[in-house]
């Protein structure tokens, strides 16, 4: 609840500085003023003693508030003061009592005055009671979790980074902080108050010296020498500068510049709102408050993402992120600035500050500017920051010129006519990396993940004439809520978004002066909000582009309330059980019962989690856990065609309040069936039950079924004819036979309702229908046919696995995705399980981390006048434990008008996963024949195109760019999937499995599906091997998918993304079986191995590293199967190896002969 | 001056035809609608696939009456357009209530604009005809008289 209070007072507070607040991407209908009741505003803050706390400062004099922060950043416990603190600080002046408040920290002595008048000047309630956090300090000090111990928070992070502490500790007196806060000063002067102080250190030369000096500074260019920081830095203005020394440190040059990052840095840490939250991979649910994570993270996730000036800039190098934006800036240099100048030097506002540099100004932050006289230094350091990102000039430049300015080299061989005729060895010895977009290097470092956010045409073609013409699709694949290592988490009152389309601001944006900036996908200019002149990762005033939010491309919001229709909602799980004779035989109830409660309390939530379950054979039970029941007590309703919920508010309880029941429940109920002999299933009423029992919360319905359901609404009859499995004509029933499910997935959709669907069954049970409950309320479906408990045990391996992962998973509630572009683009389709709400929204009841998304575009109007393209991807949802956050991923790509420049960045993974969703498409509303000849046409298209419009060589033959050179492959390997293969024997509800793959796994997962991996081990040699924290890991070559490649002698690892084969040759080695397996030879080999055993061997070492490398950032852990070279290898392996002929496929060298046949037609 | 069937059916066929036309119009708008955001699309389903079957019963009665008035011509003139609607009703989504759009598959760019332009196409379609019947109505009508 906690959570509300905070998220109500920004919320108030955002309010007044924010007039657009509103237009929650989703909830567009109502931005819910509403909400703010619910949590009452005094709630927690409003108590008087903070009234107090506040009412105090200006008693203690101007160093007071300075120091605070300071302190607190030493305990670092309360990331939220700070922030609000600073913020206030920062925002509340302008508003409100505009003139003074900014002097204070400025200059340390008579400030005082303004500061006292600050409470007198009684801030608007709304303010007030936000005031009080920040000055609040008090409390805080003696008990840092104070705070957000309450709240259940880790309350002291500060332990986490011991090494920082000291630095900021040490600066006890007003001191350091008004170091930090310098910056703002500047600001402050615009206000007239400190301008004189200014003044008088900053000689009137100044403004004009800015103007030449960055000129020059790019011209001279200056060794990146951190000496030149030096003066200018640490003397500072005499008096604030002194604190840095207290610090310890600033005795050298190096050491000053050193510091004050270190002290960014560590700003940045204790800064809740910035500091990176390490989003564990493998974690529950990872959104804790960052106060308590990031400590964990600070050393990588500040000094990487938002520090990232803190190392490089240390070190000297050109530093990573910063400079990309700096030089983002820098782009716009050239018109804006000379006008800027003047404009600044005449606007009352910067006029004492000085801004008439835009650039050199901003750059160097009002730092430098303050301490006016050593002047020299100062420029040496602007120009060391802004030389040492590189040239910022040249970037726009480039920027401008796109793909067409200097082609590298890399583009040039990914052009390279390859002939495929000819050219047998295709694959690269490691697993393809995705192309990089050709923009500056700056661009390149901030763009977003390829994992996360993946075009197929790395360089965007001008008009949807060039598209057309490159016979490529256009598309995006997501990845949007994966989990991360590392995430710069924000809490911010104002959320700067353009205000025309919404966009939020992010690195690609460019910022015309110190006060506005250009959206990059609407052009709209919008206004920099004075919250977001203040950066708390440098705490420092005037620097909007040195922003977390404009240094990442992935970031993540808290949201304030105008994102909200209804307070968060909890975390709800419904638990839906299938417990006919057809579910106790298959055995599945125990191994689920003991999962969960294995991971009962790894359940993503917070206290208000609420768990229920339900069972269904012919009639449906719920069952009872209220608290205080001495045990579960179970309700049977046997009218399924009207199904009522028997008590309305115990049959979903708190998890924390009944644990012990749930307990009881879940080690009873495999016991409780065992005898049933009902063999009727009435999945529909009993999922009408769980939508009635959830719509009021929201949540996840968790499905696990074992049949056909065959009674009550939604009963299916079985339409597959096993005769017809094999059938090379098309495939009948891959749609739904009915819309119930349909039906019920969108009214759960519009509940916030999610439906994930486990099913376990060995005979058909209409996949195609059912997975429309999941389809469309924007769950995931886990298939495990011919499940036994006993009979397989390599499915039920697979299910605990898979369970494990699903129960203990990051979750997010009532989601909605938009995806944004540059204007010009618009969006054609969607692929993926959700419910499309508008033409760029998806509405997602439920946001895992394991499914992906996939967005085929088109160009609407021509990218002429941009040079850029930007796609922005917003995911608002409710994390487990009730806050409403907003992840923002952007990626930026160059708009080309050349035809070999979009061949030179087709990504040939990306578009074989996009072509493959469209095939899925149109398998389904046309015909499995039609989705192969599809395909088929891609790729005879694509080798047209090239050579009609871009090889000039005469050559005959299939010739395609080296970028595209496994695309005939990939579309081959596609072919033979389960989903699109014709002619091999396939169950119904496989091939169906298979399409909701395509539709929901992530790119990396389904080329490793598509096209596996193969590796031979048993010759690993050290050559190239990564060395990760003293383990070696070795890295074998890839190997094409013929049975060629395999040998006898041999041992052959294939990766199919969710199984590794192990396929030992007859006469392979027997060193390594010994060694790796623990037999002694071949024939010892047991049939149905499938686990490596711990072996104290080198070779075993290695092959484990090599393993679990594979392994690492796979969300659902593989099971391997040792397959021994006999007859039974053949149908699990061989169906791999996509270039060899089967009864019915044809091989690759057929294939291509086809195609060129097709294309001489 | 007589009044005959003819007469009668070009008559009721321009009064239905009106009706179409708003139907028509409707349809533009509400898939308009829909490109721009303003609807949800399940509501606009649910407002527009009840009046799918009656536009295409209106204009199926309108075709027998010609066809009882022997008006050949004319009947030809909508075969085309009353074998389309057949079709279209055959190949719709599988749904469990009358109507033709599903509201998963409506945001689709494709089967959007699939629908606007049927929607012009139709509107286009049903003004001619007005004024055709019109032309109809006031031949049968008032031929007769003249002679």
């Amino acid at each position: 609840m906690s959570g509300f209070t905070n998220l109500n007072s920004s919320a108030g507070y955002s309010q007044n500085s924010t007039p657009n607040g509103g237009a929650a991407p989703h909830y567009q209908n109502g931005p819910v003023q509403t909400y703010p009741s619910m949590y009452p505003p005094a709630g927690y803050y409003g108590a008087p003693p903070q009234q107090q706390g506040y009412s105090t400062i200006p008693g203690h004099a101007a160093p007071a508030p300075n120091k605070a922060p300071v302190t607190n950043n030493a305990h670092s416990a309360n990331y939220y003061h700070n922030n609000h603190q600073q913020q206030q600080q920062n925002h509340l002046p302008q508003h409100h009592v505009a003139p003074s408040p900014y002097s204070a920290p400025l200059s340390s002595a008579p400030p005082s005055q303004p500061y006292a008048a600050l409470p007198s000047a009684a801030p608007p309630p709304t303010n007030a009671h936000y005031n009080q956090q920040p000055f609040q300090p008090h409390p805080p000090y003696a008990t840092p979790g104070s705070y957000y111990g309450q709240q259940s928070y880790h309350p002291s992070p500060a332990q986490q980074h011991p090494s920082l502490v000291p630095v900021t500790a040490s600066g006890p007196g007003a001191p350091l902080y008004p170091i930090v806060s310098y910056p703002s000063a500047p600001g402050s002067s615009q206000y007239g108050t400190l301008s004189s102080s200014q003044s008088t250190s900053t000689p009137v030369g100044i403004p004009t010296q800015m103007v030449g000096a960055p000129l020059h500074q790019y011209s001279a260019a200056p060794p990146p020498s951190t000496t030149a920081v030096h003066p200018g830095y640490g003397v500072g203005p005499p008096g604030q500068m002194a604190p840095t020394v207290v610090n310890g440190q600033g005795s050298t040059a190096h050491n000053a510049v050193h510091q004050r990052y270190t002290q960014s840095h560590q700003a940045s840490l204790s800064y809740d709102s910035y500091s990176g939250v390490p989003q564990s991979s493998g974690g529950a649910d990872t959104d804790q408050p960052p106060s308590g994570t990031p400590s964990t993270s600070v050393h990588s996730s500040p000094g990487h993402h938002q520090g990232g000036d803190t190392s490089s800039s240390t070190t000297g190098s050109a530093s990573p992120v910063p400079n990309s934006y700096d030089s983002l800036e820098g782009g716009s240099y050239p018109d804006s600035m000379p006008p800027s100048n003047d404009m600044t030097n005449q606007a009352p506002p910067y006029g004492s500050y000085g801004y008439p540099s835009m650039q050199s100004a901003y750059q160097q932050g009002p730092t430098s500017h303050t301490d006016a006289s050593p002047s020299h230094d100062l420029y040496g350091q602007s120009s060391y920051q802004q030389y040492s990102q590189p040239f910022p000039n040249l970037f726009q430049l480039s920027a401008a010129l796109g793909g067409l300015s200097g082609v590298p080299e890399l583009e040039v061989e990914a052009l390279r006519p390859v002939n495929l005729l000819q050219e047998r060895n295709l694959l690269p010895p490691r697993p393809l990396e995705p192309p990089e977009p050709n923009v500056s290097s700056d661009l390149k470092k901030v763009n977003c993940s390829p994992q996360t956010f993946r075009c197929t045409l790395t360089s965007i073609p001008q008009t949807q004439a060039l598209l057309n013409k490159a016979r490529l699709p256009l598309g995006l694949l997501l990845h949007p809520f994966r989990d991360l290592q590392q995430l710069p988490v924000i809490t911010s009152n104002t959320i700067v978004r353009c205000r025309s389309c919404r966009t939020y601001i992010n690195p690609f944006v460019t910022f015309l002066d110190q006060r506005r900036w250009k959206c990059n996908l609407c052009y709209r200019v919008n206004d920099v909000p004075d919250e977001f002149m203040y950066n708390p990762v440098t705490r420092s005033y005037g620097e909007p582009h040195k922003r977390p939010e404009v240094q990442n491309s992935t970031v993540e919001f808290i949201a304030s309330s105008d994102y909200m229709l209804r307070p968060p909602q909890p975390a709800v799980y419904l638990f839906v059980l299938d417990v006919s004779h057809n579910a106790v035989e298959a055995g599945y109830l125990k191994y689920f019962c003991e999962s969960l409660l294995e991971n009962l309390t790894k359940l993503p939530g917070d206290m208000r989690t609420r768990v229920g379950f339900l069972t269904f054979d012919s009639t449906i039970h719920f069952y009872n856990l209220q608290e205080g029941l001495s045990q579960p007590q179970m309700l049977v309703v046997s009218d399924i065609d009207d199904v009522f919920i028997p008590s309305h508010d115990s049959l979903m309880v708190n998890l924390k309040e009944s644990k012990e029941l749930v307990k009881d429940l879940l080690t009873s109920l495999p016991e409780m069936f065992s005898q049933t002999r009902e063999t009727h299933s009435a999945l529909g009423p009993a999922l009408q039950a769980a939508y009635k029992l959830m719509s009021p919360t929201g949540g996840r319905i968790t499905v696990f079924q074992t049949q056909l359901p065959t009674l009550g609404a939604g009963a299916l009859q079985s339409r597959e004819d096993p005769n017809q499995r094999s059938s090379a004509k098309g495939v009948q029933h891959l749609g739904p036979a009915t819309d119930f499910y349909k039906k019920l997935a969108l009214d759960c959709s519009g509940q916030q309702i999610g439906v994930d669907l486990f099913l376990l069954s060995s005979q058909y049970a209409d996949l195609a229908s059912l997975a429309c409950m999941s389809k469309y309320s924007a769950g995931s479906v886990f298939y495990y046919p011919s499940f036994h408990y006993i009979h397989n045990p390599a499915q039920l391996e697979k299910f605990q696995k898979d369970l494990e992962r699903y129960l203990t998973r990051k979750i997010g509630f009532e989601a909605v995705m938009r995806i944004r572009c540059t204007k010009g683009l618009s969006i054609h389709t969607f692929h993926g399980n959700f419910f499309v709400r508008s033409t760029d929204l998806l509405s997602l009841a439920n946001v895992n981390p394991d499914s992906a998304f996939a967005v085929q575009m088109s160009i609407e109007d021509s990218l002429a006048d941009s040079s850029l393209a930007c796609f922005q991807a917003a995911l608002l949802y409710t994390s487990s434990r009730g806050k409403r956050r907003i992840r923002v991923h952007t990626l930026c790509l160059p708009v080309v008008n050349q035809l070999s420049d979009v061949y030179a960045g087709a990504d040939v993974q990306a578009i074989t996963c996009l072509l493959a969703n469209m095939a899925i498409d149109r398998s389904v509303s046309s015909s499995l024949s039609d989705a192969r000849d599809a395909l088929v046409n891609a790729v005879v298209d694509l080798v047209s195109a090239y050579k009609s419009n871009v090889s000039n060589l005469q050559q005959s033959g299939l010739v395609v760019p080296t970028s595209m050179r496994l695309f005939p492959l990939y579309i081959l390997a596609l072919l033979k999937q389960k989903a699109l293969r014709t002619g091999t024997s396939t169950r119904l509800d496989e091939r169906v499995f298979a399409m909701c793959e395509f539709k929901t796994q992530p790119l990396q997962q389904l080329m490793r599906m598509v096209h596996p991996d193969l590796y031979r081990l048993d010759n690993l040699s050290d050559q190239g091997a990564l060395h990760l924290n003293d383990t070696v890991v070795p890295q074998p070559h890839l190997l094409h998918l013929s049975a060629e490649r395999l040998s006898r002698d041999g041992a052959f690892l294939m990766d199919c993304g969710n199984v590794f084969y192990l396929w030992i040759g007859k006469c392979c080695n027997e060193m390594f079986i010994r060694d790796v397996l623990g037999c002694p030879n071949y024939a010892s080999i047991p049939p149905n191995m499938s686990h490596i055993p711990e072996l104290e061997t080198p070779l075993s070492e290695r092959v484990r590293a090599f393993l679990d490398w594979l392994q690492d950032n796979r969300a659902f852990s593989c099971t391997i199967h040792v397959v021994k070279d006999d007859a039974s290898a053949k149908a699990t392996l061989f169906q791999h190896l996509v270039e060899d002929q089967s009864e019915v496929a044809s091989s690759y060298r057929d294939f291509l002969q086809h195609i060129q046949q097709q294309m001489s037609k | 001056m007589a009044f005959t069937f003819a007469a009668f059916c070009y008559m009721l066929a321009l009064l239905l035809t009106a009706a179409l036309i708003f139907f028509a119009i409707w349809h533009i708008i509400a898939f308009d609608e829909l490109k721009t955001d303003y609807k949800n699309p399940i509501d606009q389903c649910n407002t527009l696939n009840p009046l799918v079957l009656p536009e295409y019963l209106i204009h199926f009665f309108f075709c027998v009456m010609f066809f009882c008035a022997a008006e050949w011509l004319t009947l030809c003139l909508n075969l085309p357009l009353l074998a389309y609607h057949v079709w279209r009703y055959m190949s719709r989504p599988v749904m469990s209530c009358p109507g033709l759009y599903d509201p998963t598959t409506i945001m689709n760019a494709d089967i959007l604009a699939y629908c606007q332009k049927e929607g012009w196409c139709k509107l286009a379609f049903y003004l001619l005809s007005f004024f055709y019947y019109l032309y109809g109505y006031a031949f049968h009508f008032l031929t007769p008289l003249s002679a």
